[in-house]
């Protein structure tokens, strides 16, 4: 052996010791680690990929400006691809082999209830970041979306008001569809209005003539589509073609699954929603969000709610886990009991109910024009997630775990 | 009054067109052919999305979507060559093989050309009858069904490769023997298969939502359908269409979608108990 050669290799060991020790200083602060469960295939991935994305630009945005009590975050992705079983096979893998510090995600209410008592089962704090149909009593669980005191208390009534008494439902056949119609039944019969009709439809169905028909027997003002996923979207332009010419409203629609980028103009014109976030916000702070997401995703068609609301869970919960100093969901749950978990977000600030343990939010409600712009009707400001509270939801002092509706509702003790 | 009447045939026709097209391909390839193609679906939605590409650049609809289907045909003759080929002894591993085949296109698609491609919307014109609208193009789509049905039954029946193409399945050995190039007759067959079913994609791409895994929706009917139909495609899938339409047609009208798809499902097992062989049986039964 060569003297040469062996100066490499010494040199080499040097430098191996080194980047070892190197690492052994950083191990002494592990990242922090952030399980996320989104599709990003299957049906549901064109409204998957921006949650996807809004967390990874918030983990960015985090590391770069020195992470959570000075820990760097680590997102560990998994794609349940639309499939229940495996949201709860994923999740448990998250849960119990990774040992994630949070998990995040979850795009339909059947996927976050098939989620929800395997979270229970442990204690890490669980972020579901949609708008979803309401009423969770859960203390694992932290809601980031908006919820239905926020958009159909808001949003039916206005409807009634502009376009009649009679509404005629579209629904997609399960627990959000299902729920949300009751809903509106219970807001309707408050309003003194009437449902002329409601049809589920199976998810996967993407033939709607005798929909279309159906509701043309009913002679309703106007309609609920809360149908779901891409076949069932196929309603609009089924509809457009027909020429049903109603007005629409949906709690769904526009914000979340971008119908108005998705379909040739006029397929949702005269469609209204009641949102916290939709990307024709165009106040400086939702500016300049939207400048920081599309120069990391320039082919974003649209920064959907879901995105949006994916991108704020990681900043609340940087924010619970800073003021609590301590990742422990108990920790961080006397943070938000003080109702003081707040966040400065791009709709402007966003807080933790104590009771219910979901977000209020600022709520606009907007329409859909025959070229398909938007317009904001109404500016509501911002609005609690009170009903949890006022039926007797109290998770400071009591842990449900379960989800109420209108039809069924804590008993009383 | 007439108004109700020409409502309850606009929602047959409707339900029919759908049943028809999007089982016309499955019928060659699987009633015929005996090959599970798992990848019909992606077939429909290769139709699909060429209709919508070409649209996009300019060429007028209905040429984009006889492009669409003569290009589902030609990859449909390439996976003959490629992969099917080496099935035709093999039932079983052709239902994997082509399951394959589906999950590698769907994924390729999304990754290609991303979760959701801007619809190009159904041609204008409806008109009205009574209380009801009704989309014109919906009728197009029935003719579409009708000239479908029509123009198989010419192929098969009334050509000279109709002829070979029957015996080959019916016997290829013997076939062979009688100077028929089989390679051949089975991927020309194939090919025609999976063009009906891009043809199904592109009639059908203007008014659904484009998205990779959207030949999902049209599977479960097309199989369906050709089951019911039978060994005997061109007997048993009209037949079938319209027996399936007409449950669901009427259970959707009275109790809504959900009662529709489990009284149509309901209504096939009910035949498979009764008819294991397909309302072709009785037909052909019948016809000797």
């Amino acid at each position: 052996m060569n003297s040469g050669r062996k100066l490499r290799m010494v040199l080499l060991g040097a430098l191996l010791g080194t980047v070892a020790s190197m690492s052994v200083g950083r191990a002494a602060e592990p990242p922090l680690k952030v399980g996320l469960l989104e599709d990003v295939s299957g049906d549901l991935a064109f409204m998957g990929m921006p949650k996807l994305h809004g967390s990874q630009l918030a983990v960015e945005e985090i590391n770069k400006s020195g992470g959570i009590l000075g820990r760097q975050i680590e997102l560990i992705h998994l794609d349940p691809q639309g499939d229940n079983a495996r949201y709860q096979e994923f999740g448990r893998r998250l849960l119990n082999r990774d040992k994630v510090d949070v998990l995040i995600g979850g795009i339909t209410s059947a996927s976050r209830e098939a989620l929800r008592p395997i979270v229970d089962r442990t204690t890490t704090p669980y972020f579901y970041t949609n708008q979803y149909e309401g009423g969770v009593c859960d203390a694992s669980m932290i809601s980031m979306g908006a919820v239905p005191e926020q958009q159909f208390s808001t949003l039916i009534p206005w409807m009634v008001e502009k376009f009649g008494k009679k509404v005629y439902v579209i629904a997609a056949d399960y627990n959000f569809g299902q729920i949300s119609a009751e809903w509106n039944r219970k807001i309707m019969k408050d309003l003194g209005g009437e449902v002329v009709g409601e049809e589920f439809i199976p998810l996967g169905v993407s033939q709607f003539a005798q929909t279309i028909q159906n509701i043309q027997k009913a002679k309703p003002d106007w309609l609920l589509t809360i149908n779901v996923g891409a076949a069932q979207d196929s309603f609009f332009e089924q509809a457009a073609a027909a020429n049903l010419n109603l007005p629409m409203g949906s709690s769904i629609k526009v914000m979340l699954g971008f119908e108005h980028k998705r379909f040739k103009p006029p397929a949702l014109n005269n469609m209204h929603a009641t949102a916290n976030w939709f990307e024709e916000i165009d106040t400086p702070e939702a500016t300049e969000f939207k400048k920081r997401w599309h120069a990391k995703f320039p082919d974003e068609l649209y920064i959907n709610d879901m995105g949006y609301n994916a991108y704020n869970a990681l900043y609340m919960y940087k924010a619970l886990v800073e003021k609590a100093k301590s990742i422990k969901l108990e920790d961080m749950r006397k943070v938000i009991a003080t109702g003081d978990a707040c966040i400065d977000a791009p709709e402007g600030k966003v807080c933790i109910d104590p009771k219910s343990q979901h977000t209020s939010h600022r709520m606009r409600l907007i329409s859909v024009g025959p070229k398909h712009e938007v317009k904001v009707e109404k500016d509501y400001g911002t609005i609690q997630p009170y009903w949890l509270g006022e039926i007797g939801c109290d998770l400071t002092k009591k842990n449900d775990k379960d989800q109420y509706t209108p039809n069924h509702l804590p008993k009383k003790s | 009054m007439s108004a109700e009447v020409f409502s309850v045939f606009y929602q047959f026709a409707d339900v029919f067109a759908f049943l028809i097209l999007s089982a016309a391909g499955l019928a060659i390839v699987f009633g015929m052919m005996g090959v599970i193609n798992m990848a019909h679906g992606e077939f429909i939605m290769c139709g699909a999305y060429v209709t919508v590409g070409l649209v996009n650049l300019g060429v007028p609809l209905a040429i984009a979507q006889i492009l669409a289907a003569v290009t589902a045909g030609l990859i449909g003759v390439l996976v003959e060559f490629l992969v099917v080929r080496r099935f035709y002894k093999r039932p079983l591993d052709s239902l994997l093989a082509t399951w394959g085949l589906s999950l590698i296109v769907t994924q390729s698609m999304l990754l290609i050309v991303g979760s959701a491609v801007r619809g190009i919307g159904t041609p204008e014109g409806s008109f009205a009858i009574g209380g009801y609208t009704f989309s014109t193009y919906r009728l197009v789509l029935f003719g579409c069904a009708v000239a479908v049905l029509a123009g198989l039954y010419i192929i098969f029946m009334k050509t000279r490769f109709g002829v070979i193409a029957r015996a080959t399945m019916q016997n290829a050995a013997m076939a062979k023997a009688l100077g028929a190039r089989t390679g051949r007759i089975y991927a020309i067959s194939f090919g025609i298969g999976t063009g009906l079913a891009g043809l199904c994609g592109a009639l059908y791409a203007p008014t659904m939502t484009l998205i990779p895994t959207m030949g999902a929706t049209f599977v479960v009917e097309s199989f369906v359908t050709v089951v019911i139909g039978g060994a005997n495609v061109l007997l048993g899938t009209a037949p079938a269409a319209v027996f399936l339409a007409m449950i669901r047609m009427a259970l959707n009208a009275s109790y809504g979608q959900i009662i529709g798809q489990i009284g149509m499902l309901v209504a096939v097992i009910l035949i498979i108990r009764v008819l294991p062989e397909g309302l072709s049986s009785v037909l052909v039964r019948r016809g000797r």
